[in-house]
């Protein structure tokens, strides 16, 4: 009887040290990117697949990525042109990238744009997706002109849950009436900012040159 | 004014109300002047008493320090020297055995050499024959005067031919005598070498063997020393223990940055195995520890190896196994060291063949596409070069039981002797404090004094005048003190 008291001490202690050993914290990292497909803003997707490839190129065993692409409305799994989290061992992962790059290759050839453009909807299931990831640095990347255009039916006027979520506008064209006046483009986005920013989001940048974005991404790294 | 403190007398005059407070505290300070001193005694006895203490303990710890440090280290030296000194007569007892073992044959092979040598110069003492005993008799026919006589002339020609015919004779056997000497002395020559080779042979081993035999008194001298325990072999052995020291740390820091390289090699190539994803800590991955595991375990068997090959003797009771045991464990720890290089040696090849794949990746991934490198055979040189480090390494990695063992065993002197120093600079520091108190301490009652000075100038006069006073008086009444000695 005392033995196996024993027995149990020591592999409760056991368990207890190898837990404690290993790290709880995620050191994964998660990069969900939004390509706005819409209108004339669809001729920029080339660019897109530039980023496509840097992150390929940066993400390491167990991160995870997803592309997808927002439309007239983009709250849809259906969206998310390619999605994958690395495998540990390199060699599988290697092949993972090179499948993700031809997923992307082939979506950029068959692009067309959409009527509308609905962000917060592509921001709703980016949020989700990388929640769902359990890593431990999340990124949202939108590669977008910012400017959201919903028809009459759809609804986006729901809070937006962004904690511990980084958010960054990449390749902000400005529109022609962006031009015109400057001070809609400001507005445009500062007023994505404070949406961003009231939703919990932990940074917000807006990136225009993309060697910027390697800047970025290696200092959070 | 409201602000002022409660002790200023006047107001917003603080050098006055000062002056004030100084002169009327001056009678109480006077009058308290013995106990002042008496407490300031007390007070630098108080702080200097425990520090002498302590410096006195410190000093006597120290001492006892280096005493257990001495006797460790001769004990030490003494292990070691005995150590060489049985080595130095198992030597001998190797040259010995090899040596004069074989010296009754050298001695007999001398004797034959020398009894052929006798035997050849007697042969070569041999006279040859001498010149027949007619030769007289026929230089006196030789002098007999012919006068024309035919027939005696015809006799002398007979005379002269045989004679000749004898001469060339004897002159013949003469000269082959002669011949067959040279032939006997021509034959000493192999046998003068062969003895002359021998002689030699003979002298280098006893050269060796006294070689060996001063090595032998010059270890006997110093364990005789240690033994005794004196300075000089103390003062040898801690010289010698501190440069094993900074040699075994020397090369414990090369080795340091073999198993950095080590780790480099497998570190990647593991992350194939258990993961790249898992992290132990922040910052530690567990394919790193994974690597850093069997570098760890790969030096554990080359500590091993080195141990059954009795090379060092950190465990004793390895050193204690028996025979069979200690070979088998010897074979043990052998193969797993073999099977490990061959698995670094692979992990070598996979980490390149990763490098490779996450280049063409890249490659594939940029805009722009580079030139591919050629495949020939001078781009399977890296390749071929990790893969026989990878299988070394570990080899390599298993010498270091020896200066680890050298590192170990000198630590203890060299830290013993460093906590020697210590303690004793901790004791002079603390004696230093004691004294700097105490000399504070003579320095406060002395700054009394110049504080209650005016006080003291008074008590100086009143009591001058009063002895000068009372000598008079001694004067008046006993003049004969005043010229007389003293009493």
């Amino acid at each position: 009887m005392m033995r196996r008291r024993w027995l149990v001490a020591s592999a409760t202690l056991a368990a207890a040290f190898v837990s404690g050993c290993t790290e709880q914290r995620s050191h994964a990292q998660a990069v969900y990117l939004l390509v706005d497909t819409s209108g004339t803003y669809a001729q920029e997707v080339d660019k897109a697949q530039l980023i496509v490839n840097y992150l390929l190129g940066t993400l390491q065993s167990g991160d995870s990525l997803a592309v997808a692409r927002v439309e007239s409305r983009s709250f849809s799994e259906k969206d998310i042109i390619a999605k994958a989290t690395f495998d540990g061992r390199p060699t599988q992962a290697n092949a993972q990238k090179r499948v993700f790059r031809d997923q992307i290759a082939a979506f950029t050839k068959t692009a067309r744009g959409s009527a509308y453009t609905d962000i917060t909807g592509g921001l709703l299931q980016g949020a989700m997706f990388l929640n769902e990831t359990g890593a431990g640095k999340k990124t949202i990347l939108i590669f977008s002109d910012m400017q959201e255009e919903l028809d009459k039916v759809t609804i986006r006027s729901v809070p937006i849950d962004l904690r511990n979520i980084r958010v960054v506008a990449v390749n902000v064209v400005k529109l022609k009436t962006d031009n015109i006046d400057p001070r809609r483009y400001m507005g445009r986005l500062e007023e994505w900012q404070k949406r961003v920013e009231s939703a919990g989001a932990s940074e917000w940048h807006v990136i225009n040159d993309i060697e910027h974005l390697d800047q970025l991404l290696k200092a959070s790294g | 004014m409201v602000d002022s403190p409660h002790w200023m007398i006047w107001p917003g005059n603080a050098a006055l109300s000062a002056l004030v407070v100084f002169l009327l505290a001056l009678p109480f300070l006077y009058a308290a002047r013995k106990p002042v001193h008496d407490l300031l005694r007390a007070l630098g006895r108080l702080g200097e008493s425990p520090l002498r203490h302590a410096a006195r303990w410190l000093l006597g710890a120290a001492d006892a320090m280096h005493v257990r440090n001495k006797s460790v280290l001769l004990a030490h030296g003494r292990e070691e020297v005995g150590q060489h000194i049985a080595r130095e007569f198992e030597r001998v007892a190797a040259l010995v055995k090899r040596d004069l073992e074989g010296y009754p044959a050298l001695q007999r092979k001398l004797l034959d050499e020398i009894t052929r040598v006798e035997e050849d110069y007697k042969k070569c003492g041999e006279v040859p024959p001498p010149p027949p005993d007619w030769v007289e008799a026929v230089a006196a026919v030789a002098k007999i005067k012919s006068n024309g006589n035919e027939m005696l002339q015809r006799i002398l020609e007979e005379i002269s031919r045989s004679v000749g015919e004898i001469h060339e004779k004897a002159l013949a056997e003469y000269r082959r005598a002669y011949e067959t000497r040279h032939k006997i002395l021509d034959g000493f020559m192999p046998f003068w070498r062969s003895l002359d080779a021998n002689l030699t042979q003979a002298d280098r081993k006893m050269t060796s063997l006294h070689d060996r035999a001063a090595a032998i008194d010059a270890q006997m001298e110093r364990y005789e020393q240690i033994v005794a325990g004196t300075d000089k072999a103390e003062h040898a052995l801690t010289l010698s223990t501190l440069t094993q020291f900074v040699v075994a740390a020397l090369v414990m820091v090369i080795a340091a940055g073999g198993t950095l390289i080590n780790f480099k090699l497998i570190a990647l190539p593991m992350s194939e195995m258990v993961g790249a994803g898992d992290y132990l800590t922040a910052t530690l991955r567990t394919s790193e520890v994974a690597a850093l595991v069997i570098i760890f375990v790969e030096a554990t068997m080359g500590l091993f190896l080195m141990e059954t090959l009795r090379i060092t003797h950190l465990f004793p009771r390895v050193s204690n196994l028996g025979e069979r045991v200690r070979k088998r464990m010897m074979w043990t720890a052998f193969a797993l060291l073999l099977t490990l290089a061959g698995i670094e040696a692979a992990l070598a090849l996979m980490r390149d063949m990763l490098i490779a794949d996450k280049q063409a990746l890249l490659q594939s991934l940029s805009a722009t596409q580079q030139a591919v490198a050629a495949d020939g055979w001078l781009a399977r040189i890296p390749t071929v070069g990790q893969m026989l480090l990878g299988f070394i390494l570990p080899f390599a990695l298993a010498f270091i039981a020896i200066p680890l063992e050298s590192f170990m065993t000198s630590a203890r002197t060299v830290g013993g002797a460093a906590l020697v120093i210590v303690v004793r600079a901790a004791a002079f520091a603390l004696r230093i404090c004691g004294t700097l108190l105490r000399q504070s301490t003579r320095a406060l009652i002395i700054a009394y004094d110049v504080v209650i000075g005016v006080p003291l100038l008074i008590e100086r006069w009143i009591k001058t005048s009063r002895s000068t006073h009372d000598s008079d008086r001694l004067r008046v009444i006993d003049p004969v003190l005043e010229v007389g000695d003293r009493p």
